[in-house]
């Protein structure tokens, strides 16, 4: 017993490989002499095993490779398996090693190589060979249907960041200089000269990085509302003009520095808010590019195609083998088997299907091949069905109002009938001149740094999105975690949200050890489902030689059977929910392995965490669905729901002024994740599904969704606390900028103090508690 | 203060300088894999003995 020197797994009995395809792949790379991998690799035990795969779907890498213009192609896919920078060397190494290759590149952060070659597109398989046999898997995209525009917006950011950065890092000198200056009898001459470099630099700078703050403001103008980044312009844009004017009429202070140096923190704290946000999209992105499967048609003459599900049209024959999921709505023209619908309806017992029986797409095919007519592609299948129901139901999100700028709705009218009135106040009450007073009622607007308050949210989501996103659980949306912390009722999806969703064997203490494992040898020749679950109650077991697989029936070896009731020939009456194996031996009484769709081993636990009331919503039957809740521990549970109907509830919900927070994996819950005030869905959820939610967590645990509604209020308080120093600050600082106090220096200085003591207080959340 | 004369002028485009440079290797995707980039330094490629010489007759793929 030993490790497998390839991907880590137990080896069982003698050798050094688990498999042959280990073994194969560990001889591949010693004859490229690149052994050295080996001893700097650390395996990520949440990555995929290194396991060659020899059950993964078929690929047609060729059609998505793209002709450049030198005659040369080019392949852009995702990979599966990176476990450290060692793997990242071993790919790039062994493609690079090809004859023709220009250029192979694996992107560490989002996991994706880019690959090009000299040469014609068929060249595809040749060239990536090596890596699949390696144990990497390999999924090839389109990069023109990735979402480009975040991309886009956060290095626009990124170039007003840099801007912003290099215009405080001189202004701030020549500022410095000129406050050294008042204290060292600085002539009027250079100061002036001093400011009107400043103003050379911070003018075109407060025009440039301030645009992603001006168009956000006028957005909400245009609509009658306010939001954060008004007072933020008005203070940048008023800060900056007002500064021009006292520098051309020779004036002692110009507060350049002040409005650069807002520019810049905000854009940091938005930044990072944005790059946060897409690190967590791009990762769930990657996991539903992994999943997507390619479709094997059925030429006439029996030739098989793979083609991506995009090409598919109506009529076309397809082939799915047990254990696939089938990709197309269609009739099955040839073959039994049974179907597994829970992505799509809920329900956890399979359904069986013959010639003449609609399957859809999503659905998984349990026990034999089958030979499927396609009867809708695109608008009309279900599945567009469905998203049409989404996009009717009233998003339960749109109309949410971030807290930041609910602040803003009091705090920019508070703030400018300040302004205003010390305005009023110096030149009508005062007598003074009205340039000084004007010039009172800037720093005041200043003073009241927008700063803080801009910092405020952005630097708590960061770290609670950071925090989080290290326990796998992806936060895309921006509003998600305020969200999530203000949520007062829960509602769960059954298949796939409670239960993991796939079947486990459920009387493992009524079988002998023995029993258990004859069964579990002659099912690790098996890709069914059945078999792979007794697979994983004995891993490690060794293959038994002469198992044969007959599809739609069961294994046999000698006169050992393991399979399905009619065909072991039991004589058992018994109406038994779930799926079921039989092992028959002469000489010896049949055994019944039953399997059920468990609950997640954490689901009672979460549920009681999280602290809300919930509810069981499922497309089951009334009795399973009453089983897992009272092994959850949710008393309302209703069965039988279709997608409308959970829309339904969650609306009544809604109308009694509940915050639903709504936890679902199936096609049929998506609608339903639109409608909620925060959805969550694992990874394992159906494309559209994990599209539509606002969280996405990885594993096999239900803790993730108390995690995050956990982080999400402690991020909540934080967020108040900000606000709540902000403000402090402002009290202390607002009366002496009304009596005229506030010069450039004391502004930097309170700006930036403000600042990190924010940040500061933010950080708090990023400790384990 | 004359030195001022030439010192902001220098200061400024050492600066610009900077600021140049940053947008370029924005620009050129240097910031698109930071985790990779932080690793590749540690890539070892002595350790590769180099590829095999082409053969001079190639059959093509087809």
């Amino acid at each position: 017993m030993g490790d497998c020197l390839h991907c880590g797994d137990t080896v069982v009995g003698e050798g050094d490989f688990c498999c042959p395809g280990c073994d194969a792949a560990y001889a591949l790379v010693q004859g490229l002499g690149l052994d050295s991998y080996y001893r700097r690799r650390a395996l990520d035990p949440t990555q995929r095993s290194l396991k060659p795969d020899d059950d993964a779907p078929p690929r047609d890498f060729a059609l998505h490779v793209r002709g450049d213009d030198q005659g040369g192609s080019e392949l852009n896919l995702m990979v599966d398996g990176l476990h450290c920078a060692a793997c990242v060397w071993l790919i790039e190494t062994v493609l690079l090693r090809q004859p023709g290759v220009t250029k192979a590149r694996v992107n560490m952060t989002t996991r994706r190589l880019a690959l090009a070659w000299d040469g014609a597109a068929t060249a595809a398989e040749r060239i990536v060979a090596p890596v699949l046999a390696l144990g990497y898997r390999l999924v090839p995209f389109d990069p023109a249907l990735l979402n480009r525009e975040t991309e886009k917006r956060d290095r626009a950011l990124l170039r007003a960041l840099a801007v912003a950065g290099f215009a405080m890092g001189n202004v701030m000198l020549l500022s410095v200089s000129v406050w050294a200056g008042h204290f060292q009898g600085m002539g009027p001459a250079t100061r002036d000269l001093l400011h009107w470099i400043s103003a050379l630099i911070a003018l075109p700078t407060v025009a440039y990085a301030g645009a992603p703050f001006y168009r956000s403001a006028l957005g909400a103008l245009r609509h009658g509302r306010v939001n954060m980044d008004v007072p933020i312009s008005l203070a940048v844009v008023l800060a900056a003009g007002m500064s021009l004017f006292e520098t051309a009429t020779g004036g002692e202070h110009a507060y350049f520095d002040s409005s650069v140096t807002l520019l810049f923190f905000l854009l940091v704290g938005r930044y990072l808010d944005s790059r946060a946000r897409s690190k967590a999209r791009a990762t769930a992105e990657h996991l539903v590019g992994l999943s997507a499967t390619a479709v094997t048609v059925l030429d006439d003459d029996g030739t098989r195609r793979v083609l991506p599900p995009s090409q598919v049209q109506t009529g076309m024959a397809v082939f799915a083998a047990p254990g696939e999921r089938i990709a197309v709505d269609g009739t099955v023209a040839a073959g039994a088997s049974d179907v597994d619908t829970a992505l799509i309806t809920g329900e956890s017992v399979p359904q069986a299907v013959t010639d003449g029986a609609k399957v859809f797409a999503g659905t998984l095919n349990l026990t034999g091949p089958l030979t499927v007519r396609v009867d809708a592609v695109g608008e009309d299948t279900l599945l567009a069905d469905i998203v049409r129901l989404m996009e009717r139901a009233e998003g339960g999100r749109d109309k949410y109002v971030a807290i930041a700028d609910k602040v803003a709705r009091w705090y920019a009218p508070v703030v400018h009938t300040l302004a205003l009135g010390t305005f009023l106040f110096w030149w009508v009450g005062m007598g003074a001149v009205w340039q000084d007073a004007l010039l009172t009622a800037i720093a005041v607007l200043i003073i009241t740094c927008p700063c803080a308050l801009g910092l405020a949210v952005p630097v708590v989501h960061v770290v609670a999105a950071s925090r989080l996103m290290r326990q796998g659980i992806l936060v895309k949306s921006g509003t998600a975690l305020e969200r999530l912390a203000d949520a007062d009722v829960a509602v769960f999806d059954k298949t796939g949200t409670l239960t993991l969703g796939r079947p486990e064997l459920a009387n493992a203490d009524e079988i002998a050890d023995d029993d258990l494992t004859l069964a579990a040898s002659l099912a690790a020749a098996s890709r069914h489902p059945l078999a792979r679950a007794l697979v994983r109650v004995r891993p490690g077991v060794a293959l038994a030689d002469g198992v044969i697989e007959e599809p739609g029936r069961g294994l046999v070896r000698g006169d050992v059977r393991l399979g399905s009731r009619v065909w072991c020939g039991v004589d058992d009456d018994g109406d038994h929910d779930g799926p079921e194996l039989w092992l028959v031996r002469p000489g010896a009484a049949p055994v019944a392995f039953r399997f059920a769709d468990t609950l997640r081993s954490d689901a009672r636990d979460t549920v009681a965490r999280l602290g809300l009331p919930a509810t069981l919503l499922s497309g089951d039957r009334q009795a399973a669905v009453r089983a897992a809740a009272d092994a959850a521990g949710i008393d309302d549970a209703r069965a039988e729901q279709s997608p409308a109907d959970k829309v339904a509830v969650l609306d009544d919900m809604a109308q009694q002024g509940h915050r639903v927070l709504m936890v679902g994996d199936g096609l049929n819950d998506a609608p339903a994740l639109h409608a909620a005030h925060v959805s969550l869905s694992p990874a394992t959820a159906a494309d559209v599904s994990q599209n539509v939610a606002d969280v996405v967590f990885q594993g096999d645990r239900l803790g993730p969704v108390a995690e995050a509604v956990h982080v999400a209020r402690r991020a909540h308080k934080l967020v108040v606390q900000n606000f709540a120093l902000a403000f402090l600050y402002n009290a202390v600082t607002i009366p002496l900028a009304v009596a005229g106090y506030v010069t450039p220096l004391v502004a930097a200085a309170a700006m930036s103090a403000s600042s990190l003591v924010v940040i500061a207080n933010a950080l708090r959340l990023g400790a384990k508690d | 203060m004359d030195v001022l004369l030439y010192l902001i002028p220098i200061a400024l485009l050492l600066g610009l300088g900077g600021l140049v440079a940053f947008l370029w290797s924005l620009k050129s995707g240097q910031y698109d894999d930071l985790d990779g980039a932080a690793y590749r330094i540690l890539f070892d490629d002595d350790d590769v003995p180099p590829p095999p010489p082409p053969q001079k007759t190639h059959a093509p793929d087809q």
